[in-house]
C-alpha cells in the first residue's frame, strides 16, 4: 500500500469554488423542499379526487392528523423506545464483536487465511433464515429481534474491520514492533487508527440493517415495537394509523442515517477524507 | 503451485468448515433437545424433504418472484438514475424524497402493498422485492452517474454522439461499477423479502414451506429449510460474483494496475 502520499498532500484550495457554490446550494435547499410538497401534493389529490380509492390511500392530511394523535398517546412512544432499544442494543452487541473479532482475524495471517472460506459462506445466508429457529426458541420475546439483528449486522463490521487491519502500512507495525510495543499498544496505536475510517462505513451499513432487522422481526414474529403496530393497525383496517406509522419508521431510518453520518464524522475529525470536505 | 502447496491450500480453504461441521456433529449428536436435533437426523430427513417435486413447486416459484422483482428493480433503477443522476436540477428536487423512502425499512411496505394488491397471489410479493431492491440500485446509479469523468462527456458531445450511444457507451460503463455494487445490496435485500413476503400470503414457496414446519413442530425438517436458504443464498451470491467478475473485468483489472499489483 503506497497510497500515504496521496492522502497526506494538503487538500486542494477551495476558497473561490465554495463562494461560487454557496447560492445554488441555498437553491437546491428550496428545490428539495419543493419536491417534497410536490410528492404530498400529488398523494393528497389522488386521495381527494378518488383517483386511488380513498380508503386504500387516506389524504395525507389524514396521515398527518394521525400522526400527531399518535404523539399524545403513551403506548406509541412505548413502542417506539422498545423499538429503538432492540435496534441500540443489538447494534452494539454486533460492533463489539465484530471489532473484536476483526482484529483478532485480522491481525494473525493464518487466522485470516483459515477463516476467509467460512466468513465468506456464512454471511450471505440470509438472516431471516433464522427467523423460525428464533420462534421456537423465544417466541415473542425481544431475544428473538436480538439475535436476527446481531446476526444480519455482526458482518457487515466484521468483514469492513478485516479490510482495515489488512490496510495497515506494514512499515508502521515493523516500526512499532522494533520499538518493541506489545500486541494491545499496536492494536491501540497503529490498528485502530488505520482501521477506524472502514469500521465507522461497517457502522453505517450495520445501523441501517440492524433497523431493517428489528422492524421486521416486530412485524413478521410480533416481538413487541412499531413494527408489531403496524402489523395490527393493518389488519384490523385502521390504514391512516398503517401510513403514520410507516412514515415514523422512515423517519427513524432516516434519523439513523444522519445518525451514522454525524458519529462518522465525529469520530474521523482528524483524517484526510473529512477534513478536505470542512474546508 | 506444486502438491504440497496445492494440498495446504485445500486445508486452510475446507479445514475450518469441517472442523465446524464435526463439531456441530458431535455435540449434537445425543441431544434430546427438541430444539437441536442431532445433525445426523437432519442430514437423514433431507432427502425425504427435498425431493425434486417440492424442489419445483416451493424453490423455484421463490427464485422466479426474486428474479422477476430484482430484474425490475434493476431496469427502473438504473433508468431512473441515470436521468436523475444526468439533471443536477432533478437530483435536488428528488434527493429529499428519495432519502425518506430509502431509509423505511422495506419489510415495512408489506402492510401497505398488502392494502393495494392483496397478498395471496404473486404480484404483491414481486412488488415488494422490486420495490426493496430499488433504492439501493436507484441511488447508486445516480452517484455513479454524477461521478463521471467529465472529459469524457465533453468529449462524447464533441464527436456528436447521440444521446442513445452516449447512454449505452459512456454512462452506462462509467457507472457500471457503482451499478453493481448497489445491485449486490439490492440481491441481499431481495432474499430477505423473498423470505418476508411468503411468511405473509399463504402461498407455495420456499419460506411459506419452513415456516409450516415449524409450525408443525417439524424440527428436523424446519432445519433441512434453513439450510437450503442459506444455501440459496451462499449460491446466489456467489453467481452474482461471477457475473460481475466478468462484466467488470475491465474495471478491476484497471485498479489492480493503478494500486500497482
Amino acid at each position: 500500500m503506497t497510497s500515504s502520499p496521496a492522502t497526506l498532500a494538503p487538500p486542494a484550495r477551495r476558497g473561490p469554488t465554495a463562494r461560487t457554490r454557496r447560492s445554488p446550494r441555498r437553491h437546491d435547499v428550496w428545490l428539495g423542499i419543493a419536491g417534497v410538497a410536490i410528492v404530498l401534493g400529488v398523494a393528497e389529490t389522488l386521495s381527494r379526487t378518488g383517483i386511488v380509492n380513498p380508503a386504500f390511500l387516506p389524504p395525507v392530511t389524514e396521515m398527518y392528523a394521525k400522526l400527531f394523535e399518535l404523539l399524545g398517546e403513551g403506548d406509541f412512544w412505548h413502542a417506539l423506545g422498545l423499538t429503538v432499544r432492540g435496534w441500540a442494543i443489538g447494534l452494539a452487541a454486533a460492533m463489539v464483536l465484530g471489532i473484536v473479532l476483526g482484529f483478532v482475524i485480522g491481525s494473525v495471517p493464518f487466522l485470516r487465511a483459515f477463516t476467509s472460506s467460512t466468513i465468506e459462506f456464512l454471511r450471505p445466508i440470509p438472516s431471516v433464515a433464522l427467523i423460525p429457529l428464533v420462534v421456537l426458541l423465544f417466541g415473542t420475546k425481544p431475544q428473538s429481534a436480538f439475535l436476527l439483528v446481531v446476526y444480519a449486522a455482526v458482518w457487515q463490521v466484521l468483514v469492513q474491520v478485516l479490510y482495515g487491519v489488512a490496510d495497515v502500512d506494514p512499515v508502521a507495525r515493523d516500526t512499532a514492533r522494533s520499538y518493541r510495543f506489545g500486541p494491545l499498544r499496536i492494536a491501540r496505536s497503529v490498528i485502530y487508527p488505520t482501521a477506524l475510517p472502514y469500521i465507522m462505513t461497517g457502522f453505517r451499513l450495520a445501523a441501517a440493517v440492524a433497523l431493517i432487522l428489528e422492524i421486521t422481526a416486530e412485524l413478521v414474529i410480533g416481538v413487541p415495537g412499531l413494527g408489531r403496530e403496524i402489523g395490527v393497525a393493518q389488519s384490523s383496517a385502521a390504514y391512516a394509523e398503517t401510513y403514520a406509522l410507516v412514515i415514523v419508521v422512515g423517519l427513524i431510518g432516516v434519523a439513523v442515517n444522519l445518525l451514522a453520518r454525524l458519529v462518522e464524522r465525529k469520530a474521523l475529525w482528524w483524517h484526510p477524507s473529512v477534513r478536505s470536505e470542512h474546508s | 503451485m506444486n502438491v504440497a502447496g496445492l494440498a495446504r491450500r485445500t486445508l486452510m480453504v475446507l479445514g475450518l468448515p469441517v472442523i465446524l461441521l464435526a463439531a456441530w456433529w458431535i455435540a449434537s449428536a445425543g441431544s434430546t433437545s427438541p430444539f437441536w436435533p442431532p445433525l445426523s437426523k437432519i442430514v437423514a430427513t433431507f432427502p425425504d424433504v427435498w425431493t425434486w417435486d417440492r424442489i419445483v413447486e416451493d424453490v423455484f416459484p421463490s427464485l422466479a418472484r426474486l428474479g422477476i422483482g430484482f430484474a425490475i428493480a434493476v431496469v427502473v433503477g438504473v433508468s431512473l438514475g441515470t436521468a436523475i443522476g444526468l439533471m443536477p436540477r432533478l437530483r435536488a428536487l428528488s434527493e429529499p424524497v428519495l432519502e425518506f423512502f430509502r431509509a423505511i425499512p422495506p419489510p415495512v411496505m408489506v402492510p401497505i402493498i398488502a392494502i393495494f394488491a392483496g397478498y395471496t397471489g404473486w404480484l404483491g410479493k414481486i412488488i415488494t422485492i422490486a420495490l426493496g431492491c430499488l433504492w439501493p440500485i436507484l441511488l447508486n446509479t445516480v452517484e455513479g452517474v454524477r461521478g463521471l469523468e467529465p472529459v469524457l462527456g465533453d468529449t462524447a458531445k464533441s464527436y456528436h454522439l447521440s444521446p442513445w450511444r452516449r447512454f449505452v457507451f459512456v454512462v452506462l460503463p462509467g457507472a457500471s461499477p457503482r451499478i453493481f455494487a448497489g445491485a449486490r445490496q439490492a440481491l441481499s435485500i431481495g432474499v430477505i423479502l423473498m423470505v418476508i413476503s411468503e411468511l405473509f400470503g399463504a402461498n407455495a414457496g420456499i419460506g411459506a414451506a419452513i415456516v409450516q414446519f415449524q409450525r408443525s413442530f417439524a424440527i428436523p425438517q424446519m432445519w433441512t429449510g434453513i439450510i437450503v436458504l442459506g444455501l440459496i443464498g451462499v449460491l446466489l451470491a456467489a453467481l452474482f460474483k461471477a457475473v460481475e467478475n466478468r462484466m467488470l473485468a475491465w474495471y478491476l483489472g484497471q485498479r489492480q494496475i493503478e494500486r500497482g499489483e
